[in-house]
């Protein structure tokens, strides 16, 4: 059987984390080939429902980038961000999603190494999860 | 005029959408007047024989109100559909599951293991569990199967309208009524309330939403005039439809919710989340872990009527 390649869903904030992959891109870093990015203005348009649907639409895997704190280019946009996936992963929890197919990283515009490291992480991570496959018990 | 053939049913529900339809009073004669109940459980002796005797389409509206939650109650929400021209999902349970849905947070196993052996009031060693078919020296037993999953009346069967509510009010039911009698329904697939969300049409007085502390409503009186979840209460009016005439802010209670996402909404409850995570005002990782802990409950809280409905439908088990 062919080795399980996830597919991860990336939201990256405009101003840090989306320029940060673009570093890492321009700086020729090699990283896991699994992810989507998606661009988003900030980390705090992320609504928890492109999350849940991500899931649902095939993603085994979700990435949230930001800003660090104090960086917002919207001044609060990331603080929100925090706080909603702090609570988004509690109500997975009781979902039965594991916590580690939700990630929440900081990633400014310079740190297109630690983007490379995330997605690697994080690809790992999910490769041993297993597939978001949903589990039809009716 | 010819009267119109009115069905009601109750599939997985509590029986408090029957009762709604009965609390229109006086009322109720003015729905005889146009209408000829043909089969009603709760209050008419009709038998499901006299259903399935009837012709296609020969019941011009059936309201049905409740969940789907075994086969027997699917069977007979695809024997209604046949025999209906108008399904209408009448109720929260059938509109989005409803209370009953919260069961999607388990599965059957878990279920039957709860009840007939963990509960206290139980004795059953040798572990007796319900069967579809169980042999007796008479002959064969059968039992509708129980499903894992509670399903919306949408999720089974096409249907026409959705008249969302924990019951729906009186005043939408008339307004069916009223549609119904003079035949000014909406084109297929409406809800029959607000499209926009209870906040919309709250009557309390808003400021600015900023809170630090989240209380049960047990744990405080709120300021009858002002909006409850700038005091603290989780009110879900953010992320519910309107048209429920506010019953539960008038009388100083928080939304729960019962009438569903608003148009434009696909999941109410990761609505709610970002809504309260949002007027949460702290930056501090610790504080943050404090929000998370005062939400004591968040699937159960923000898909209170809602688990069929919602993106992810159950627990992955």
């Amino acid at each position: 059987m062919e080795e399980f390649e996830p597919k991860i869903i990336a939201f990256l904030c405009n101003w840090c984390s989306y320029a940060g992959a673009d570093l890492a891109g321009t700086s020729r870093i090699q990283y896991a080939p699994n992810v989507r990015v998606i661009r988003v203005m900030c980390s705090g348009r992320v609504d928890p429902t492109f999350v849940i649907k991500a899931l649902r639409a095939g993603a085994d895997g979700v990435l949230i980038g930001g800003c660090h704190f104090g960086d917002c280019h919207y001044m609060e946009g990331n603080y929100k961000t925090a706080r909603r996936v702090a609570l988004l992963k509690k109500m997975l929890g009781q979902l039965g999603i594991e916590e580690e197919r939700v990630w929440l990283e900081w990633i400014s515009a310079a740190e297109g190494s630690h983007f490379a490291q995330v997605i690697n992480d994080i690809t790992a991570k999910v490769k041993e999860l297993g597939p978001f496959a949903r589990q039809n018990n009716s | 005029m010819v009267k119109l053939k009115l069905a009601l049913y109750w599939a997985a529900t509590c029986g408090g959408c029957d009762v709604a339809v009965l609390d229109t009073n006086e009322k109720i004669l003015d729905i005889v007047n146009i209408a000829d109940i043909v089969f009603w459980p709760i209050a008419m002796d009709f038998k499901r024989h006299h259903v399935e005797a009837m012709e296609d389409k020969s019941i011009d509206v059936c309201l049905f109100n409740g969940a789907v939650r075994n086969s027997e109650l699917e069977d007979i929400a695809k024997l209604l559909r046949a025999k209906s021209k108008t399904m209408v999902a009448f109720g929260s349970c059938a509109c989005f599951g409803g209370i009953p849905s919260l069961a999607n947070l388990t599965n059957r196993r878990e279920i039957f293991e709860r009840a007939y052996v963990e509960a206290p009031s139980n004795v059953n060693p040798e572990r007796v569990f319900p069967k579809t078919k169980t042999k007796v020296s008479e002959g064969e037993l059968e039992l509708p199967e129980f499903y894992d999953t509670v399903l919306a009346l949408g999720q089974v069967v096409p249907v026409e309208y959705f008249v969302p509510g924990c019951p729906p009010p009186v005043d939408l039911i008339l307004k069916v009524v009223d549609a119904l009698a003079t035949n000014q329904l909406p084109p297929p697939g409406a809800t029959i309330a607000a499209e926009k969300t209870l906040c919309d049409e709250c009557p309390r007085k808003k400021e600015e939403k900023r809170i630090t502390k989240i209380y049960r409503p047990h744990e405080i009186i709120p300021d009858p005039e002002r909006c409850l979840l700038e005091q603290g209460i989780i009110c879900m009016g953010p992320a519910t439809r309107g048209g429920c005439g506010a019953r539960c802010i008038e009388a100083n209670m928080p939304c729960r919710g019962c009438f569903g996402p608003p148009t434009g909404v696909y999941d109410q409850g990761a609505k709610m989340l970002s809504a309260l995570a949002s007027i949460y005002d702290v930056k501090d990782e610790k504080e943050i872990a404090r929000m998370v802990e005062e939400v004591l409950d968040p699937a159960g809280t923000f898909y209170r009527f809602g688990m069929s409905t919602s993106l992810l439908q159950r627990k992955r088990m």
